[in-house]
């Protein structure tokens, strides 16, 4: 008998490689234009705090090709869009709470006529005093919403008998997404006061959620239409809805079909970034180094609104264990306001910030003891029967860290290298090398619980070929790859036959935004469970039609058997549509055993965790403070990898957008609340010679998910950004080489150039 | 009007608007929406199409931005973008090369970089080693940002694709393909400036003399990569564009004694195998100079003209006592680069004048140069700071070696390129020693109080200005100190 060939751990290429290579890909401002469509534009505020008294836009009115003009009397329905809380008026009615805060918005016949008419607003503001900075919100206790506390033991007991204790402080900066494809939403009237939305959203459904409201008309009018978008990173979970609001308001109004996307500068000014925060932390340890108790005070700067913030600043919290056992433990997470733009989801959604600060703890008790940093490490790693609680009582089941951390250490060959580097700084003035290990641990599932369901539909047609709708959304992380391959396999046939679809409201509803690395784990999960009553459905009637057993029913090679009768699927899917069988099925997942419980802070928040470690090799010149990453060995665990290429893809990728966040990228606003760093000449991501020469990336091998995920892979997404914190460490290690490893080196986040210079002058200094 | 070939197609424009953009054209105009915009600031490549223009020997191949390139200067030049590179079903082998190596996942950025990878697959040297292949490589998609992969599947597949002996669809038509750019630029060069109303091409130095008389408010297009954010950034209208691509006078190189005289229309990519030899320093420069795209539009003469304080050239061409040749009708007179900046981005230029070339001394025997470049990030970037230090050495009566001139200019410090006179004053007669540089080093105190911005702080910027003339002591009196990061394995 034939075999068929595995789907799952094959590297297939993404499903729309061709069509990415080739230019067809279309995105949404790629759609052909409908005729007299109009171009929505956003006028912002030029002050980051005050009363709005009023706004003269007659010169707006009146400039070249304007056809429209809205301000915030004039929203038909509710004009808050927070997505969790309120707070985010879609544009300002009376109170300013940021610069470049949505005040009015304009529609005019081209893309460029709108923007340029938008700068002939003006606003009479009665200015207040801004709130702009994180340490000012936390002296003022100027929160978004109210502060959570997680503990274990009793932390002050613990610290007042530890052995050792330091304190000490660490900025971490924010970071903007910079997805290639700015925010884009294209709205088109449709019947009954309907409309029809096509954007580039991680979440449809919270875009067909807010235009209703904005609308004042139920969600069964309007559809969001999402076929893939130009990079998201968390960027276009909330933050994407704001457009489609305004060009849907537009569209009923004119009845024509409206277009609002942003140019590059109002996406940086007027969408959030990842939250900076600023982290206290306290520490006990014993003569060897081993943790005895930490007490964190984790604040993250939200920004103007609570959007998001109260999950991110949770998971900063959940995370600032990282990898490590804390016998007794204290956290405290504030949710700080500011007067700045609303603080947002970015890859990792407060993990890393938590992470980095565990890792920047464990080499301060490393260079407090003299050890290296690794050992230390290595120390304080969970185990899974004793030291296994942690700070939220969640209990370390199964946990591969140990294991990587070892096969790292010699694949990297870490310790050789630590001594070559020792040796190159003994040689070396002016430029200094440093070298680190550091793991992650990352928990997978929405904290909110019950965002972890999701949707799914599956049509097999009459000549074979299948079509695939699901409530997750591509942009660029293969989910749709990944899950063709899943349906594919169910049905043992070649991925080609599955057609992907663009996700749309009205064919899989109420779905959970693509974040939280849960998409391919609830979605693949849900279309597996469409596909699977399809299939069974074959099943029964191709065992009453050939009067054989259903386990003698078996689909392999694109083929189905039936006892002795062979049919290929097509002459399977026909017939059992002549046997008047329904070949369409939806499929539902929701994610077994998570629960957490605020009020007692404890509970199973993360079905799983997903694993991984890095090494880094970097330089730095002490003479200018620039910086490279010479070699990066990484090893990580995505369970049995659904496919090898996208996954590895997602480590890589993962990996320099946590350099950048760690280096070059750096946000920076003037005194009175504007963005500088507001375009990509000022604003630096990685490029191409930021990529370390040696990169190796492999996946962990025969490591099935411990939990019954799909066919026991894990969410990947995510977790890998936070490797880069190894860049970080090793930066700190070459900086303290500058100073003869004599002072434990300050350096904050990112790790510019000019950082790293005020760090070396730290160390040389003393 | 003007004649373009939109890949094979002869487009005939009679009427558009002088700031119309390549980008805006290809996407509205033409429905070519494989071409994206990414930031329309020329940053991130994202809408990065090859033009093609006759070369001694069939086309050269050169990326562009297109959201940066005004339609005017496509004058005589084929257009080639992304929908242009499979033929039929076939995929252009750096396409299929992308494919193979995973080298694209939300797809956006993609089309620019298969843009840059064919532009690299025309250029790459036969017979490279891998390593020289993978340098030029990060050259040439040092300008496409991509903000998903981490860049190495797609380096991977750029050198895939340039390894094998290389033919492609544009290599058969090539000869046919630049016979007709040649007839189509010259159809309608009647000794008359040619265009539209609003977008002029002169086609020698003496119509552009006279053009730039007739219409003194007009701006002047070099290579527009500055210029054209005043259109894209600020949402000016520039309604008069004077074009210098064809004035093939800007575009000559010439030797005239003990210096080289360059046409100011010369592009920095040219500037750069012009000075590989003479000047590697400054071909290093050029390298982190914009990005691939820029170099191939951006021209020396522009870099300089524009008035920015943080142009990389000018405190190169500063510090080596390079001249202007400034024209205006048919007077001429040539100043010092120094003396032509006059405050932030104002330069002594009168209504009508312009420069058409700069007189580059060569280097001589004893000199010690050298060219610093810091920004935050390796390629594409800004400078935080860029300093020139250019010193000469003769023997005193003792017989000791000393400092006999210096010239030192620095970029990004203040608001014009300006010499550190007084750090200057220092070395100059000085003994090129330890306790020299340091007090050099603090004089540059009273030459500068640059100003904090987005790229860096004061303090920074002061610190490492004295730093790197530390680094060029260093680099000057032990070879065995290794002083540069990128230079490290």
């Amino acid at each position: 008998m034939l075999h068929s060939p595995s789907r799952i751990g094959t590297s297939m290429p993404h499903d729309s490689a061709r069509k990415h290579v080739t230019g067809e890909a279309v995105y949404v401002d790629d759609q052909p234009e409908y005729a007299g469509q109009l171009y929505a534009c956003v006028g912002g505020s030029r002050v980051a705090h005050g009363k709005l008294k009023s706004m003269n836009l007659e010169k707006v009115r009146q400039a070249q090709g304007v056809i429209d003009v809205i301000t915030a009397a004039d929203i038909p329905g509710q004009l808050d869009i927070g997505p969790v809380f309120p707070g985010d008026p879609l544009l300002v009615e009376s109170e300013i709470e940021y610069l470049g805060q949505p005040l009015f918005a304009v529609l005019a016949t081209s893309h460029e006529l709108a923007r340029r008419a938008v700068t002939l607003g003006v606003a009479e503001v009665e200015p207040l005093e801004p709130v702009l900075d994180l340490e000012q919100a936390i002296k003022q206790e100027f929160y978004v919403r109210p502060p959570h506390r997680m503990q274990r033991g009793d932390v002050d007991k613990a610290l007042a008998g530890a052995s050792r204790r330091f304190t000490g402080m660490l900025q971490v900066g924010g970071q903007e997404h910079f997805y290639l494809e700015g925010q884009a939403s294209i709205a088109i009237p449709g019947e009954d006061g309907g409309v029809n939305i096509l954007t580039s959203t991680q979440n449809p459904t919270e875009a067909q959620k807010l235009v209703a409201e904005v609308l004042g008309i139920p969600m069964n009018l309007v559809n969001a239409e999402t076929r893939r978008m130009g990079g998201g990173f968390g960027g276009k979970e909330t933050h994407g809805s704001p457009w489609s609001c305004i060009a849907a308001v537009f569209a009923r109004r004119t009845g024509k079909v409206v277009s609002c996307r942003l140019s590059r500068r109002d996406d940086m000014v007027m969408t959030g970034k990842r939250h900076n925060f600023l982290n206290r932390y306290d520490v006990g340890f014993s003569e060897q180094g081993e943790i005895t108790a930490i007490s964190y005070l984790l604040a993250g700067q939200c920004g103007y609104s609570p959007d998001l913030s109260d999950a991110i600043v949770d998971r900063a919290m959940f995370h600032c264990d990282n990898a490590y056992y804390i016998p007794d433990v204290l956290i405290d997470g504030l949710r700080c306001k500011t007067h700045t733009v609303s603080n947002t989801a970015f890859r990792g959604f407060g993990g890393p910030q938590g992470v980095i600060t565990m890792e920047a703890v464990i080499d301060q008790i490393a260079f407090n003891v003299t050890k290296d940093p690794l050992e230390i490490r290595k120390l304080n790693l969970y185990d899974t029967d004793k030291r296994n609680v942690t700070p939220y009582h969640q209990q370390i089941e199964s946990y591969t860290v140990p294991a990587i951390i070892e096969q790292l250490e010699n694949d990297s060959d870490y310790w050789r290298r630590r001594e070559a580097v020792r040796q190159f700084n003994q040689s070396s003035p002016v430029l200094k090398k440093g070298l680190a290990l550091t793991p992650v641990k990352f928990g997978i599932s929405f904290t909110v619980s019950h965002l972890n369901q999701a949707g799914a539909l599956v049509h097999v047609y009459t000549d074979g070929s299948i079509h695939l709708n699901h409530g997750g959304t591509e942009m660029g992380q293969g989910l749709m790859t990944k899950v063709a391959q899943i349906v594919a396999e169910e049905f043992q046939v070649n991925p080609s036959r599955v057609v992907v679809s663009a996700t749309r409201t009205d064919k899989v509803p109420n779905t959970a935004p693509t974040a939280a690395s849960s998409g391919t784990d609830i979605n693949g999960m849900a279309a597996l469970n469409a596909a699977r009553t399809i299939k069974q459905r074959m099943v029964e009637f191709l065992a009453q039609q050939y009067k054989v057993e259903q386990k003698e029913i078996v689909f392999q090679n694109d083929q189905v058997s039936a006892g002795e009768n062979m049919l290929t699927f097509e002459q399977a899917a026909k017939s059992a549509w002549l046997g008047r069988v329904s070949l369409s099925s939806t499929g539902f997942y929701k994610t077994p055993k998570i629960h957490y419980d605020r009020e007692t802070a404890s509970g199973r928040p993360f079905f799983y965790y997903a694993n991984g470690a890095a090494v880094s090799e970097v330089v730095i010149d002490t003479l200018t403070g620039e910086t490279r990453v010479l070699r990066a060995d990484i090893l990580h665990d995505v369970g049995n990898s659904i496919n090898p290429a996208i996954d590895i893809g997602q480590v890589e990728g993962g990996y320099i957008q946590g350099l950048g966040w760690l280096t070059s990228e750096e946000l920076k606003w003037d005194k009175e609340g504007r963005l500088l760093t507001d375009s990509p000449a000022t604003y630096k991501i990685p490029a191409v010679s930021d990529a370390p020469e040696i990169f190796s990336v492999r996946l962990m091998e025969n490591a099935p998910n411990s939990e019954p995920t799909i066919f026991r892979s894990k969410a990947v997404g995510e977790p890998p950004l936070m490797l880069a914190i190894s860049a970080w460490c090793a930066i700190r290690d070459a900086v303290a080489a500058a100073g003869d490893y004599n002072t434990f080196p300050e350096l904050h986040a990112p790790a510019t150039p000019e950082q790293i210079l005020q760090s070396v002058n730290g160390v040389r200094s003393r | 009007m003007i004649r373009f070939l939109l890949n094979k197609r002869e487009i005939v424009l009679q009427d558009f608007a002088a700031d119309f953009t390549v980008l805006e054209y290809l996407r509205n105009q033409e429905g070519r929406c494989g071409t994206k915009e990414g930031c329309a600031s020329g940053d991130c490549g994202a809408c990065t199409v090859v033009v093609a223009s006759p070369a001694e020997e069939g086309l050269n191949y050169r990326s562009v931005n297109s959201c940066i390139t005004f339609l005017g200067a496509l004058h005589g030049k084929q257009l080639i973008t992304v929908e242009d590179l499979a033929a039929g079903n076939d995929l252009h082998p750096v396409q299929q090369a992308m494919i193979d190596h995973h080298g694209s996942q939300c797809g956006f950025c993609t089309p620019g970089f298969i843009m840059s990878m064919f532009a690299l697959y025309k250029d790459m040297p036969p017979g490279a080693d891998r390593n020289h292949r993978r340098r030029i490589t990060h050259e040439y998609l040092a300008g496409n940002l991509c903000r998903c992969t981490g860049y190495r599947p797609i380096v991977e597949a750029a050198l895939a694709s340039t390894e094998q002996p290389r033919s492609d669809h544009f290599s058969i038509d090539e000869n046919e393909v630049a016979t007709k750019l040649i007839e189509i630029s010259d159809h309608d060069s009647l000794d008359n400036v040619t265009g539209v109303e609003a977008f002029l091409i002169p086609q020698s130095l003496s119509e552009l003399a006279s053009t730039c008389l007739e219409k003194p408010t007009a701006r002047l297009l070099a290579g527009g990569s500055d210029l054209a954010l005043e259109v894209t950034q600020q949402l000016r209208s520039l309604d008069s564009i004077i074009l210098l691509d064809q004035v093939k006078e800007l575009r000559q190189v010439k030797r005239d004694g003990n210096r080289l005289e360059i046409g100011a229309a010369v592009s920095l990519l040219d500037c750069d195998k012009l000075l590989q030899v003479r000047y590697p320093q400054i071909s290093q420069l050029l390298h982190r100079f914009g990005s691939t795209q820029v170099r191939n539009q951006g021209t020396i003469g522009g870099n300089i003209a524009n008035a920015s304080p943080i142009g990389d050239l000018p405190p190169v061409l500063i510090a080596l006592d390079a001249r202007l040749k400034l024209q205006r009708g048919e007077q001429t007179r040539v100043v010092l680069v120094e003396e032509f900046f006059v405050d932030y981005r104002k330069t002594i230029l009168q209504p009508g004048e312009f420069i058409s070339a700069i007189l580059l001394p060569l280097p001589f025997e004893g000199q010690m140069f050298r060219v610093y470049k810091v920004s935050k990030r390796l390629d594409d970037d800004i400078s935080a700071v860029c300093m020139a230090i250019n010193l000469s050495f003769d023997r005193d009566s003792k017989d000791e070696i000393r400092i006999s001139s210096a010239r030192i200019a620095l970029g990004g410090m203040a608001a014009i390129p300006k010499r550190a006179s007084s750090c200057e004053a220092i070395l100059k007669s000085a003994e090129f020693d330890a306790s020299t540089i340091d007090q050099a080093a603090h004089a540059l105190e009273e030459d500068f109080s640059p100003i904090s911005d987005a790229r860096a702080s004061a303090g920074y910027r002061i610190q490492v200005a004295q730093n790197l003339l530390r680094r060029f002591h260093l680099e000057h009196s032990d070879n065995s100190i290794k002083t540069r990061v990128e230079h490290v394995a």
